[in-house]
């Protein structure tokens, strides 16, 4: 599958089905900095995301001299 | 995962509630949640216009979002600070968002008040991009504030930016700063207005997931500046906190709120005067905002 990741934008490639928690470990992403997307929808942890999908992390975090 | 509620496949788990939500339940949830935050510290009513300071961010414009949706007199405020294409780019993103709702937005320029925007700023004081940044919004939040005639300005800030914020003043032991840390700050001199942060019971992930849900666009790239900054590394280690302890935000920020804050507030109130050459309020005789805008000169001239 494809990984998007943001800032700076750039892809990974994670082989077979995984479930999403399992490729945030892999990719040393916390659950809690990021949305996790395929196409028009938000998908929890505990989803599996297959071979030829495209997933978005999509970071949360945002910071410095005042809220965004 | 099923929501909570409905028992219907889920699209966001909340750890720290223990609990996870479908769209229409996480969405009620959300707008719930800013609602209680507006009761319990009576920050606005329905009479008041409210000005909401929006950058093109998530968290903004979510806030802008719900209070429109529920009925509230609103008038965006979005402060242009002059940093490259990522100003640029988020300007239309408030401007869109305004017009597609019919609601109004001021935009004001930091280079029109200051004198240089925010990247001239940063290397005429050599200090952190986000220190100038900070003080430019916070001055001109409340300048165009009493200029339309609002008593209160609305931030976007969050359950994150609030225990983050926190997290770096306890690290310091800042006992002056901590009384000042409030999901509401009363006007306390005629020409100071109200600022409240209606979103401080919501993380930056569910504000992110409101936003993606109601399909608000907004800007997700990073401020250029904000790389390196404080307060996102302080936001890195309560995120790792989070994560080994679901709730270790929340329950740093609300026993502050609830417990500690209070031992820190000072007996005798601050003395408030006018800036001898702006008019706007300060503890000394001519405000930071002012003397800021010197040093610009002065550097840009010579």
């Amino acid at each position: 599958m494809k990984v998007i990741l943001r800032n700076p934008r750039r892809e990974v490639d994670v082989a077979g089905n995984r479930r999403v928690k399992e490729i945030l470990r892999e990719l040393d992403i916390i659950p809690e900095t990021v949305l996790v997307i395929c196409g028009d929808d938000l998908v929890t942890a505990d989803q599996v995301v297959r071979e030829g999908d495209t997933i978005e992390l999509r970071p949360v975090m945002s910071g410095g001299g005042a809220s965004s | 995962m099923k929501c909570r509620k409905c028992g219907e496949p889920a699209v966001l788990e909340l750890r720290r509630h223990n609990a996870a939500f479908c769209a229409p339940d996480f969405l009620e949830f959300f707008r719930n949640q800013v609602r209680e935050a507006i009761r319990k510290h009576r920050m606005f009513t329905r009479d008041e216009t409210v000005l909401v300071a929006v950058s093109g961010g998530k968290d903004s414009l979510a806030l802008w979002d719900v209070l429109i949706d529920d009925g509230y007199r609103t008038t965006g405020l979005y402060l242009d600070l002059g940093i490259f294409e990522y100003s640029v780019e988020s300007k239309a993103k408030c401007e869109k968002f305004a017009a597609a709702r019919g609601v109004p937005l001021t935009v004001s320029a930091v280079r029109d008040e200051v004198g240089a925007p925010v990247p001239v700023i940063k290397d005429v004081t050599r200090r952190p991009p986000c220190s100038g940044c900070g003080l430019s919004k916070r001055y001109l939040m409340n300048k165009v504030a009493l200029e339309q005639g609002m008593l209160v300005v609305a931030t976007g800030h969050n359950l994150d930016d609030e225990a983050a914020t926190l997290f770096g003043s306890v690290m310091h032991w800042r006992t002056d700063a901590l009384p000042r840390q409030s999901p509401a700050l009363a006007s306390t001199h005629p020409k100071l207005v109200r600022r409240v942060k209606p979103l401080y019971r919501l993380s930056e992930r569910e504000t992110a997931a409101f936003a993606f849900l109601r399909k608000i666009d907004y800007i997700v790239e990073e401020c250029p500046f904000a790389k390196g900054a404080t307060s996102i590394t302080h936001k890195e280690i309560l995120s790792r906190m989070e994560d080994a302890s679901p709730g270790a935000k929340h329950n740093f920020l609300f026993g502050f709120l609830d417990r500690a804050r209070p031992a820190f507030e000072r007996a005798e109130a601050v003395v408030l005067n006018e800036c001898a050459r702006c008019g706007q309020v300060t503890t000394g005789t001519i405000c930071a905002f002012c003397k800021l805008a010197d040093q610009v000169k002065r550097r840009v001239v010579s």
